[in-house]
This record gives structure tokens, C-alpha cells and sequence, in this order.
């Protein structure tokens, strides 16, 4: 071989502290019995397959569409939201230029899904599906309509508490995480299996945005801040 | 900060919101090396297809490069291939990605290369964490020296390398559970 066989050193990823995911096989949400898998995961050092990761802009992705309530000619119906937050990593070092996804039901508890069945409207001006890319601090920020709760099949009389869900890519493989947001006060969180799932409640309760009167546009809509801490190196954070 | 963010499910209804278009062209036609069609496959410990899952594909191009910053070792990128797919199972828990053999690529001790491979993230209803997996192809004699394929029991290696349907298309079937079931990694 002639090509050079290692790039620049990356220092390690660690693992999350225990307790920070909800374990895949976790009985109180059903769909996990069949899908979790019983073997032990197999460990595996970090290679350069894992230290990279897609990088936006991925080629075939729209452009960004961040707000969500200006996607249709008419306004959709329901509370508007301005979520707003930062991404970084565990040493607090912002992601800049990270895609930043997200969908979510209507105001009513309906998504615009073809399998969702549940009796609610839809809303012909809400779709519910936006992205955006944070900057150099690694700032996002959506404007939308506060998400309904809707009920599921789980158990007798399962709610599922409003949420927002996220995806992001992060600085590579490992940094991967599709999550969910929720909202403060929620009483239906109590009663989640899905957000109950989050063995460490310190954990749970990062999941849970927080109102902002910052935030929040007079006479206009309220906001909410939810920040998202990927996994990081461990290196001593760089100064900024 | 305090710890890092938790995952969730990606539930059922995502791919209004996640779908890209092309997401299963993980190299163009135009890309450089050999072109592949992977045909996948995802079940449930019940044998039952999981139609609603979301697969993410992960690679090298076919000079074994990594479109990222932290590959930083001088081979060339190739504009035909970005090296990642995304796509959603069909009801009948299929989904298919078109791209080229990847190059090899670097183990972790110096020295030291990996078999070709494709990195894979299956999320689904039911998972509340991603999982990851890899593809390796058949007939590949580099996957007896390679350091991860090492680090598996043996009657579970065969798992996480591809069947040949014919010179282009390839098969690779993941099973979430149960007989057969796919190793899984903690990365």
C-alpha cells in the first residue's frame, strides 16, 4: 500500500455515562420485545470509519426550512412556538454547521403520516417537517406550532405527551442521536413509557425544553429553549 | 453541560420528516469503482419484516476515502460519491441502496487495514437507541485479517457478511432478534 495509512490522531469517544439512553429492550414499550436485540452488543474500538460521519451539506438535501408555520399559503391552526437552542458537545464546544432535523404532529395530535390513524383533524396548512443548520455557535432555531398529544396503543388509554422529535448527524458516526423534545409541565410525562425509559432522571430531565420569556415575541409566540449536548472528545475544550 | 442528551425512538411516522430524495444512491452512477446493489432485509424476533424502519449507510469511496474532515490522509474525494444513503423499509421490511465497492480503509493500530465495509445505523418504532451494524462483502479474503470482524465469536461473524445474488447485486439481511440475530456493536 502505498497510500498513507492513518489520518491525524482523534482522541477518543467515550461512551455515555450509564443511565443516559434508555436500554432497547425495555418492557414498558411494547414495541421493544421483538425488536431488541438479545445478544450482547459486541464492543469495538473507535477506527476512522467511526471518528467520520456524514457531513452537511449532504449533497441531496433540500435547503433549510426552519420555519414550519410558513410552508402552506394559509397559517396553520394552533399555539405558535418559537424552539431555539444550542448544540454542542460534552465540553460544552458549539457544532456549527450541523443539520438540524425535525418532525412532529399537528396541533391537534395528527401527523401528516399516512399510517397515523388517529381520529383528529389535519391541518392542510401544517405539514409538521422542517431543517435548519446551526451557526458558528452552534445555534438552531425553528419556528412552529406546539405539537398535540395523541393517544397510541401501548397500554389502556396511552397518551403520548407533545413532543418534538430531532435528529442529528453531529461530527461523526458516533455523535448520531434522534431524540425527542418535550414540554415543560407536561403531565402526561409522568405516565410515559418512552421518555420513562431514561434509566437516570437527570438525563430524563434534559429531554424537557424550558420556557423562555427571552425567547418568547410579544404578541406574537411564546418560546422554548432546548440545547442538545452531543457526545464530544474528551480534549481539553479549545478555547473559543 | 452536565451529560449528554438522551435518545428516543424515532417512532413510526419519521419519514415525512427524514426522507431525502436519492437517499438510497450512497454513490452515483458517475462515481469511480465497482457498482454495487445492495438488496436489505430487516425482521423482527418473530421473523416478521420491520416496515418501518430507517437505514443509514456509512462508507468509504472506492479509493478507500472518507468524505469528512478527520480523513485527512491525501487520497482523493470522488464527486460521485458522498458515501451516505438513507432510506426507509417497505412494508415488507426491504429496503435497496445502489453504490460502489468502498475501499479499504485504516484498523485502529498503525499498520493495520480494515475489509471493505459499509457502516449501518437501523432505527425503528420499538428501538429507543440506534443500533449499529456493518455490511462486509463475500469473498473477500481481507475479512480474515480484519480487526473488528476479529472481535466477534465466530458462528456470529457470518451475520454481517453480504450473500452474492449475482456480479452486481448483493444481499444483506438483518435480523433485530432471535435466531440468526445480526451483531450488534457498542460503539
Amino acid at each position: 500500500m502505498t497510500t498513507p495509512n492513518q489520518a491525524s490522531p482523534v482522541t477518543a469517544f467515550p461512551r455515555p455515562e450509564p443511565g443516559t439512553h434508555p436500554p432497547n429492550d425495555s418492557p414498558g414499550y411494547r414495541s421493544t420485545a421483538l425488536r431488541h436485540p438479545k445478544e450482547p452488543l459486541i464492543v469495538i474500538p473507535h477506527t476512522l470509519s467511526e471518528l467520520t460521519g456524514p457531513v452537511y451539506p449532504y449533497g441531496r438535501m433540500d435547503v433549510a426550512d426552519s420555519d414550519l408555520t410558513r410552508q402552506h399559503p394559509g397559517e396553520p391552526l394552533g399555539e405558535r412556538v418559537i424552539v431555539e437552542g444550542r448544540v454542542v458537545d460534552e465540553d460544552g464546544r458549539p457544532l456549527r454547521q450541523t443539520l438540524v432535523e425535525i418532525w412532529q404532529a399537528n396541533a391537534a395530535g395528527r401527523y401528516t403520516h399516512r399510517i397515523d390513524q388517529h381520529p383528529a383533524p389535519l391541518d392542510p396548512n401544517f405539514s409538521g417537517a422542517g431543517r435548519t443548520v446551526t451557526d458558528d455557535e452552534g445555534r438552531y432555531r425553528f419556528v412552529t406550532i406546539r405539537p398535540g398529544a395523541y393517544p397510541w396503543k401501548n397500554h389502556h388509554n396511552a397518551w403520548r405527551p407533545a413532543h418534538i422529535h430531532f435528529s442529528l448527524f453531529g461530527t461523526n458516526f458516533l455523535t448520531r442521536l434522534i431524540t425527542q423534545m418535550y414540554f415543560p409541565g407536561d403531565p402526561l410525562l409522568p405516565l410515559d413509557p418512552l421518555f420513562n425509559a431514561i434509566p437516570d432522571e437527570r438525563a430524563r430531565r434534559r429531554l424537557i425544553a424550558d420556557f423562555s420569556l427571552d425567547v418568547t415575541q410579544p404578541e406574537w409566540a411564546l418560546g422554548f429553549n432546548f440545547d442538545i449536548v452531543l457526545r464530544g472528545s474528551n480534549a481539553t475544550p479549545m478555547e473559543r | 453541560m452536565g451529560g449528554v442528551t438522551p435518545s428516543q425512538t424515532v417512532g413510526p411516522f419519521f419519514d415525512f420528516g427524514l426522507e431525502i430524495a436519492g437517499g438510497e444512491m450512497v454513490a452515483s452512477p458517475g462515481a469511480d469503482g465497482r457498482h454495487l446493489v445492495v438488496r436489505g432485509s430487516l425482521r423482527d424476533g418473530a421473523g416478521d419484516p420491520v416496515g418501518d424502519a430507517l437505514v443509514e449507510i456509512w462508507q468509504a469511496n472506492a479509493a478507500g476515502r472518507y468524505r469528512h474532515p478527520a480523513d485527512d490522509r491525501g487520497i482523493p474525494l470522488d464527486d460521485g460519491c458522498d458515501g451516505f444513503g438513507r432510506v426507509a423499509t417497505s412494508s415488507d421490511g426491504r429496503f435497496t441502496i445502489q453504490t460502489v465497492m468502498p475501499g479499504r480503509v485504516p484498523g485502529p493500530e498503525p499498520g493495520q487495514w480494515q475489509a471493505p465495509h459499509l457502516l449501518i445505523s437501523v432505527l425503528a418504532r420499538g428501538l429507543l437507541q440506534r443500533l449499529a451494524t456493518r455490511m462486509y462483502f463475500p469473498d473477500e479474503t481481507a475479512n480474515d485479517q480484519d480487526p473488528v470482524l476479529a472481535l466477534i465469536p465466530l458462528d456470529r461473524r457470518g451475520t454481517l457478511i453480504a450473500r452474492r445474488l449475482d456480479a452486481e447485486t448483493l444481499a444483506f439481511d438483518i435480523v433485530l432478534q432471535g435466531p440468526g440475530e445480526t451483531v450488534f456493536f457498542d460503539v
